[in-house]
């Protein structure tokens, strides 16, 4: 997984609730076996008409936001399947960061895995970063991971909690399963214990 | 003397291999269900970094969610191309890395999360995971059951382990007896109702009360089977008497002097008097009615006499999604929900595709007759489902009212496969989401149980069951 840098730049505005995975990437696009090339199906039910013209007035075809790297959401963001398809096509597409009040919990743990950083900040800040987030290119907000801070345009900061575990691994690109593989001592005594004690399972 | 503690505490202490200094925990896996669509990823990861399935004995794998339910299915020509690659994948995963396998044309294939429980996978005080949200539906068995993403599909094949915090506890008590025509998915609808989508999030709900008691197990997993729409990643019920039954002589439950082992833990799969719950939610289970999704989000749920609501009996952004959910459904407020018209009834799903909904469904079904016009289609949840149904002569009713038998599969409830609403078609369904596009491109979806969906096929419109006869 690459390292996750700084953030600064124009973010796309999707202030509706409740956005869940099936609009994120519709079912068609799970027919793959691969993780690449899904940001061409981003949102496509929203994105596109069903002969494939853009949709212009979905905010990711407007021109101000066809290379954001942000996005504003509604509450609940991600909600719904498990399918990891969703943060690879949000991370194919260029999105690094997603900022909303709340996300759905698989889905807020498969972006940590690809390298998008979903914030969490009170609907105060989210109120305001969508207003910023809706003059287009005239606003630039920015994503400190390292300080845990979003500034929106005119420099206001808000700090954001995030696991430090989480944190850590997505600042230095960890791949989870080396990290948990240098602690298989502890998970080969754990086995044998719990295999003593529950032979049935 | 420990502190009290809730079932979830019980089940998480027990599988903690190891705890990080800022509470991360390796949570030990007991059971890995795989399925052909997002295991594909995870197994190439293996390969690329040269790694193996730690615990092939406690991994499954069974194609669902892309498979054909057509019969006749078995012949490759008749399969969409991206489904055959995606079939041929699991195959070969399953041989290379050595895990339990039911192959489609196998009479125990179906739905992942019918197929554990059915062959004796599932049982009290494990952890089971597999990559699909609807996992949550084994909590059913006093067990701690949660979908995950395909990266940690791959943690798991490689580690047995899953990298976790501890979610905080919720309690979902429900009080009383069930009235004549409501049933699980009511109560589930009903609980998503009062908390909404995000209710549970971040938390594991224990399902507790003389209702839930009073439920079979299908009954149960039905109701768990939908916490994830109320945002929890796992829903559980403590193990009984129907529990145990339930599992005892499944092919891979266990036999002899670990039976009786297994009982005596069990039996200590039980609340503390006096635990601490984070959050606490309460219905009467007299007041649940038989109920029905009239937007695009599961909390979008009412009792089937109630009216479609207006964007203007709610608040903040819902206002701007109910205004776009009702523009989908082409519905107006104040309309009757009872009023509306419906062309396609579909029942199955890993929420009501088991043997007693099928039951429940040919017992309104019986002598009827689908109304002119409509598509019903009833879609087992496993092979063995569908044997037991046409043992039962269930399929029979089915075939004579009207509807399509069809082969075990998740079919129209995520509609992968070719089983699709066209767009604006109006589908009465047993499955868990009635999103925007989730059954076919603008197709629109009502949720309700499976007797309220084969009154619906027979009178063509969402149908209090109750009136009905």
């Amino acid at each position: 997984m690459e390292k996750f840098e700084n953030v600064s730049g124009v973010a796309a505005p999707m202030p509706l609730v409740n956005i869940d995975t099936d609009m994120i990437i519709p079912k068609q696009f799970l027919k793959t076996i691969k993780r690449s090339g899904l940001g061409a199906n981003l949102f496509d039910e929203m994105r596109f008409t069903r002969d494939g013209a853009e949709i212009e007035d979905f905010v990711l075809n407007k021109p101000a936001y066809r290379k954001a790297e942000i996005i504003v959401a509604g509450e609940n963001f991600g909600c719904g399947s498990s399918r990891e398809h969703a943060p690879w096509a949000l991370r194919d597409f260029g999105i690094k960061v997603v900022i909303s009040t709340s996300y759905a919990d698989i889905f807020y743990n498969n972006c940590f895995k690809n390298g998008i950083l979903p914030v969490v900040l009170p609907k105060e800040a989210v109120d305001i970063l969508m207003e910023d987030a809706e003059r287009g290119e005239n606003a630039r907000i920015t994503i400190d991971l390292d300080g845990q801070t979003v500034s929106a345009t005119d420099g206001t900061e808000f700090k954001f909690e995030v696991d430090e575990f989480k944190k850590h691994c997505l600042m230095n690109g960890l791949d989870d399963i080396g990290l948990t593989m240098q602690k298989v001592k502890a998970i080969d005594s754990f086995e044998a214990e719990y295999a003593a004690k529950t032979p049935w399972a | 003397m420990s502190a009290p503690k809730t079932i979830y505490d019980k089940i998480w202490d027990a599988h903690v291999a190891h705890e990080a200094e800022d509470g991360t925990c390796l949570l030990y896996i007991d059971r890995h269900l795989v399925h052909e669509v997002t295991s594909p990823q995870a197994f190439e990861g293996l390969r690329m970094s040269g790694r193996t399935v730690r615990a092939p004995e406690k991994t499954i794998a069974v194609p669902d969610h892309n498979v054909p339910t057509t019969l006749g299915r078995e012949d490759p020509e008749t399969m969409p191309e991206d489904s055959r690659v995606q079939m041929a994948a699991l195959d070969q995963n399953a041989k290379e890395f050595g895990i339990h396998y039911y192959p489609m044309n196998d009479v125990r294939q179906g739905i992942v999360h019918i197929v554990g429980p059915e062959q004796g996978w599932t049982l009290p005080g494990m952890t089971v995971v597999c990559g699909d949200s609807h996992t949550a539906t084994h909590g059913a068995f006093g067990s701690l059951a949660h979908g995950i993403g395909t990266s940690e599909v791959e943690h798991v094949l490689a580690t047995q382990t899953l990298i976790q915090k501890k979610s905080k506890n919720m309690k979902v008590e429900i009080t009383g007896s069930l009235k004549p025509g409501v049933t699980a998915k009511d109560i589930t609808m009903s609980v998503i109702g009062e908390t909404g989508t995000a209710g549970g999030t971040g938390y594991v709900i224990e399902y507790c009360g003389q209702a839930i008691r009073e439920l079979s197990m299908e009954g149960r997993m039905t109701v768990c089977n939908m916490a994830i729409e109320g945002g929890a990643r796992a829903g559980l019920i403590a193990p009984d008497e129907k529990t145990y039954v339930y599992c005892k002589g499944r092919p891979h439950a266990p036999k002899g002097a670990n039976w009786e082992l297994a009982l005596i833990a069990w039996k200590d799969l039980f609340t503390d008097e006096g635990a601490h719950f984070d959050k606490v939610i309460t219905l009467k289970g007299e007041d649940i009615a038989p109920s029905v999704t009239w937007g695009t989000s599961p909390e979008d749920v009412l009792p089937i006499d109630a009216l479609v609501p207006s964007p203007e009996d709610f608040e903040g952004g819902k206002i701007d999604a109910v205004r776009r959910s009702l523009d989908y459904m082409g519905l107006t407020p104040g309309t009757k929900l009872s009023d509306i018209e419906i062309d396609t009834v579909f029942i199955g799903s890993c929420t009501n595709g088991r043997i007693e909904d099928l039951r429940a469904a040919a017992g309104v079904l019986k002598g009827k007759k689908v109304k002119d016009g409509l598509r019903a289609m009833i879609v087992p949840g496993s092979g063995l489902v569908r044997a037991q149904a046409e043992e039962e002569g269930l399929a029979d009713i089915f075939k004579d009212a009207g509807f399509e038998w069809r082969m075990a599969g998740c079919s129209m409830c995520l509609a992968m496969n070719p089983d699709q609403l066209a767009e604006g078609e109006r589908c009465a369904s047993t499955s868990n989401r009635n999103f925007e596009g989730r059954q076919g491109y603008k197709g629109r979806t009502h949720l309700v149980s499976p007797v309220m969906a084969a009154a619906a096929a027979i009178t063509g419109k969402l149908t209090d069951i109750r009136e009905f006869g």
